[in-house]
């Protein structure tokens, strides 16, 4: 299932970055759900298929106060599951600075840094089970864009047992890319996995935009995918899924599966790959 | 860390010998010493200019020998001129420190390894001459002597400058007259470490020498008093519910029976510390040779004192540690005689700041040892032939 994502990844980047001039400029996630897909991303980097010299990176949050080195930073994660495995330069990666002295002015810059690039090619993300993308907690604005974010109790409880347990260890405020930030992206591709995951999903696609289940806002985007396991289906309607399990089958009968990613690539609207 | 500007060095598809346990990781080295990649990545914005495949390999820090009396017809405690471990640095011993006497202890001070030099010698491991008779071993009876006037007979005997800079430790019998009064003196005034061996001590006195700051056993087993139920003599420190000491233990399957070898090792896991105790005759054909004055004998793989069935030193066959996992058994190669001496700040660990020498390939300082760029090793071997 996590094949997916990675292998669409690098069609997309092979596809469409021509070296230094035009890089390809992706939107990162931390998280249990990208974990698979890096590793993916890792073993077709080890196997020759794709170089990351020319792909420039933006992560989609950061704790605000964590030291760099803390094990549990986004910088840390991103440095353990891709970044060493990796040719990817740098200068090329970019996560925000929770320890900036102006967080806000940080945050512009981020977003100037993102313009100065063009815009993100593809942003890859996970959710929570409250639905929230990156740190755009329920109640975030769907226009928001990167900025200083408190973490709800519930994120922050979820949070405690990467902190040993201790609920004041944990960090209460985050800098996070907008849900507009991720929208602005030309694709949206968002991972979402395990039973636990089930209610945000039904939220997500069965429900309308909602600004309570950010990651909803990924309805009104035109070439987004979800990729999700049979976990996540739990909450479905039997005929949701049968419908987006029918786009797959109509796919595969009309240009068959080895075609499926140049029709990724051309899709629009809301699919699943599952 | 300060910045440098120099080429960092990446070691991948490789295990890793790291807290304990052997995991899938890079190694990075710059300027010789191992770095923190992250570090280089998010604030030095530098990637590794040379990368190199272990194919699979295990890296472990460089094997610490604390127990070595030569190697390839040199013997340390008398071939003053070239003391230089060659051919051991080719077998994976990148930090040694042979037995001595005091006129060689000049020779035998601290030292950076490098193609050059070979082996990092650490200081000196000196054997003797404050040993009991019952259990000299290899020693000549004539040379023993006690320290029945305290901390002045160590003085003249080694020059307590000589044990300041260039000793890293002194093997001694703790119930030989004199010593176990000089014991805290000693540390005191030179800071070297202390290890009881060549010994007949009963359990008390080995525990006595113990609490006064003898925190190591030479080669457990051999030149000691056998365990017996009721004063199992230096053996029996082992069994201490208290503090235990370190301990050097030859396991060529020969000085120690493998069995024994389990005892201690489940007795006392962390204080293992791998030793060869090899001696001159070390990777030489078969034959008769000298160690010190004595005349020895090589055959079947062993080296006997001329004409009796007694061992002197080991050949080459440090081999596995009976039973021992992988990691337990690199890390009473590296780890443990690293903390024995205290130096795994940059010994005997894989840790951030720590020198990089390490196996499997050999390297000293972050360069690679190879049967070309081994500059002492052409000469060696002329040397040897001569011979």
């Amino acid at each position: 299932m996590l094949h997916a994502p990675a292998q669409y990844f690098s069609l997309a980047s092979t596809s469409s970055s021509p070296p230094a001039e035009r890089p390809f400029v992706i939107g990162l996630p931390t998280g249990a759900s990208p974990i698979g897909v890096y590793k993916r991303l890792v073993n077709l980097y080890n196997d020759g298929k794709v170089s990351f010299k020319h792909v420039v990176s933006f992560n989609m949050d950061e704790y605000v106060g964590l030291p760099r080195d803390h094990p549990e930073s986004y910088h840390s994660f991103m440095w353990n599951h891709l970044f060493k495995h990796i040719d990817i330069p740098p200068e090329n990666v970019n996560i925000l600075n929770g320890n900036a002295d102006d967080l806000q002015e940080e945050c512009q810059q981020y977003e100037d840094k993102i313009k100065s690039y063009g815009g993100i090619e593809l942003f890859m993300g996970g959710i929570g089970p409250d639905g929230h993308i990156a740190f755009n907690e329920p109640g975030s604005s769907l226009q928001s864009r990167t900025r200083v974010k408190t973490l709800a109790y519930e994120t922050i409880l979820a949070n405690a047992r990467f902190f040993g347990g201790d609920v004041s260890k944990v960090p209460k405020l985050a800098l996070t890319v907008g849900v507009g930030t991720v929208m602005d992206a030309r694709e949206v591709v968002v991972i979402i996995t395990g039973a636990n995951k089930a209610i945000a999903l039904a939220k997500c696609i069965e429900e309308g935009v909602n600004h309570m289940w950010t990651v909803s806002a990924i309805q009104t985007h035109p070439r987004s995918l979800v990729v999700c396991d049979d976990d996540a289906t739990l909450e479905l309607h039997v005929k949701t899924v049968r419908y987006f399990k029918s786009i797959e089958q109509v796919q595969d009968e009309m240009i068959g599966r080895e075609n499926l990613e140049v029709l990724h690539r051309k899709q629009t609207g809301l699919g699943a790959s599952i | 860390m300060s910045k440098s500007a120099s080429p960092i060095t990446q070691f991948y598809n490789c295990r890793i010998l790291r807290d304990h346990k052997l995991v899938e990781d890079y190694l990075y080295v710059q300027d010789g010493k191992i770095i923190d990649p992250a570090k280089m990545f998010w604030e030095e914005n530098r990637v590794p200019d040379v990368r190199i495949d272990c194919k699979g390999g295990i890296v472990s820090p460089g094997y610490i020998d604390v127990q070595l009396n030569g190697a390839y017809g040199f013997d340390f405690s008398n071939d003053t001129e070239i003391i230089q471990e060659a051919g051991l640095l080719l077998q994976g011993c990148t930090a040694s420190r042979p037995d001595v006497y005091r006129k060689v202890l000049p020779y035998l001070g601290p030292r950076e390894g490098s193609l050059e030099n070979g082996a990092a010698i650490l200081g000196a491991h000196v054997e003797g001459p404050f040993i009991s008779p019952l259990k000299k071993g290899a020693h000549e009876e004539a040379t023993l002597r006690t320290a029945k006037n305290g901390l002045a007979d160590f003085d003249e005997c080694y020059g307590l400058d000589n044990l300041r800079k260039n000793v890293a430790y002194v093997t001694m019998a703790p119930e030989v007259e004199g010593i176990m009064d000089s014991i805290p003196q000693l540390i005191e005034a030179t800071g070297i470490n202390i290890s009881s061996g060549h010994s007949n001590a009963s359990t008390a006195q080995a525990n006595e020498a113990h609490k006064k700051g003898a925190k190591m056993v030479t080669h457990l087993f051999n030149a000691m008093a056998a365990f017996h139920q009721r004063d199992p003599g230096i053996i029996g420190l082992l069994g201490a519910s208290e503090s235990r000491p370190y301990y050097g233990i030859i396991c060529d399957g020969v000085h120690v029976h493998p069995h024994s070898v389990m005892i201690a090792y489940y007795a006392h896991p962390t204080g293992a510390c791998l030793v060869t105790d090899a001696m001159s005759a070390q990777c030489l054909p078969e034959g008769y040779y000298k160690l010190g004055n004595m005349d020895v004998d090589v055959h079947n793989g062993h080296v006997y004192i001329k004409g009796t069935n007694t061992i002197a030193g080991s050949i080459r066959h440090a081999g596995p540690f009976t039973g021992a996992s992988k990691v337990e058994a690199l890390e009473n190669a590296t780890l443990h005689p690293a903390q024995m001496l205290g130096i795994t700040d940059r010994k005997g660990t894989l840790q951030f700041g720590a020198d990089a020498d390490v196996l499997e390939r050999v390297f000293i300082g972050g360069t690679e040892v190879t049967e070309d760029n081994v500059k002492f090793h052409h000469n060696i071997q002329k040397e040897v032939a001569a011979n």
